[in-house]
């Protein structure tokens, strides 16, 4: 039992929260602690005290403007790994904050797969701040400089895409540098690619 | 400080007690030979309302001010465009050109190619920011103005600028830390500083432009389109 995987869930609708529980407890692998249906206060107070391993939440639960930034409301109450529901509410943009997302839709093993891989992907983050920059993520940056998308550079590496995004949040938390236009002048200063290779 | 922005007060001991409002000043128009006279007065003599005119300087002068619904019903819509639209001007103008030549002196002993990388850099974030700006004087402010005269053209609405109004803030912040951690031994530290001091300033004066754009013409023009209705 103990290597089960603590789940919460933030989804409004009973139906889908009973249905994940399900999927989810079928495969063992995990263990729904609660849906907390919302992010009111309470909810967030009780998300601290369980701190699980992993979030669920549908982004429709937020408002506009915190759907995007529904990851670091979550970030600030627990370490978990949060992953998304897709549905109408949610754009792209406000996925790739998320550490993972799937939809309705996807197949029950898929599903698994998806919030295996999230949890996986928060283990990339070194330990304290040292302001160095991986090897790993080094590569990264070279080819985020190079103009490389996401998709692009997961498969260059064979990674998953949200393993990309949370070494791009950690190269950016390093640098201090969000646009890809200032990695690049950051790249160049640094000596991790020529002047030849930017346009 | 606040006790200060009353139509009461003598423009220029405003602008003695708070010299930075003297940007609002220049962008709203406000002509300085009134600056012996009461706030009201010198505004009312320039043509433009004095409570609009506290507005701003309220939103210059103080983080926290977050103005009240009276303030915003009692605003003139007109003097707020005559605002944004000096203050696009002294961005395009001034600001930008300034730290632009900044920028170029403290990156001229780099090595010609990296300097050009580093250059294009400033190039592009001014010409993002000038676009930014050509939408608001091209699409936004003819749209406000045509609702004043009563003739809403188009299906544009205020709610669009909201969703278009994207965030013209990271590049700024990340050239910021370019030049303050990443610039080769070469460009020395007087240069930096400048640079600095002038990408701290726009970023400031930038975020009060973008406060009285959200949370003072906004709401301004929502009431309006709803009132039409």
């Amino acid at each position: 039992m103990e290597s089960r995987k603590s789940v919460v869930l933030i989804i409004p609708s009973e139906i889908v929260a009973r249905g994940l529980k399900s999927i989810l407890e079928e495969s063992r692998e995990f263990l729904v602690e609660e849906n907390l249906y919302d992010c009111s206060r309470s909810g967030k107070a009780r998300l601290r005290n369980i701190d699980p391993d992993v979030v669920v939440i549908d982004p429709a639960v937020l408002d506009f403007h915190g759907r995007k930034e529904g990851r670091n409301i979550i970030g600030e109450v627990c370490d978990s790994a949060v992953v998304a529901l897709e549905g109408p509410a949610v754009n792209e943009d406000i996925l790739r904050q998320y550490d993972g997302a799937f939809s309705l839709y996807d197949e029950h093993s898929l599903i698994i797969r998806k919030i295996r891989n999230a949890i996986d992907s928060r283990q990339v983050e070194p330990g304290p701040e040292s302001g160095e920059l991986s090897a790993r993520e080094k590569e990264i940056l070279v080819c985020v400089a190079q103009g490389m998308l996401n998709k692009e550079i997961a498969d260059k590496f064979n990674l998953s895409i949200y393993t990309v995004i949370s070494h791009r949040k950690n190269i950016t938390r390093k640098t201090g540098i969000k646009t890809v236009a200032g990695l690049t002048v950051y790249a160049l200063l640094n000596n991790l690619i020529d002047t030849g290779s930017v346009q | 400080m606040k006790e200060i922005l009353t139509p009461d007060t003598v423009l220029s001991d405003m602008i003695d007690i708070n010299y930075s409002l003297l940007q609002v000043v220049s962008r709203i128009g406000l002509d300085l030979k009134y600056s012996g006279l009461k706030i009201s007065e010198a505004c009312t003599r320039s043509g433009i309302d004095p409570n609009t005119f506290l507005l701003i300087c309220k939103v210059y002068s103080s983080n926290e001010y977050v103005p009240s619904k009276t303030d915003i019903a009692h605003g003139n819509i007109s003097d707020i465009i005559r605002y944004l639209r000096g203050s696009h001007l002294y961005y395009t103008g001034a600001a930008l050109s300034y730290l632009e030549a900044s920028f170029d002196r403290l990156i001229a002993p780099c090595e010609r190619r990296r300097r050009e990388v580093i250059r294009k850099f400033c190039t592009d974030y001014k010409e993002e920011l000038v676009k930014h700006f050509a939408y608001e004087e091209e699409v936004v402010f003819p749209y406000v103005e045509s609702i004043l005269e009563g003739s809403r053209a188009g299906d544009y609405s205020i709610a669009q600028f909201e969703e278009h109004h994207g965030n013209v803030e990271e590049k700024l912040e990340d050239m910021k830390n370019i030049v303050m951690k990443y610039l080769p031994a070469e460009c020395d530290n007087s240069g930096k500083i400048s640079v600095l001091l002038s990408i701290y300033h726009l970023q400031d004066d930038l975020r009060r432009h973008t406060y009285v754009e959200n949370e003072i013409l906004v709401p301004m023009v929502l009431n309006l389109e709803n009132y039409g209705k």
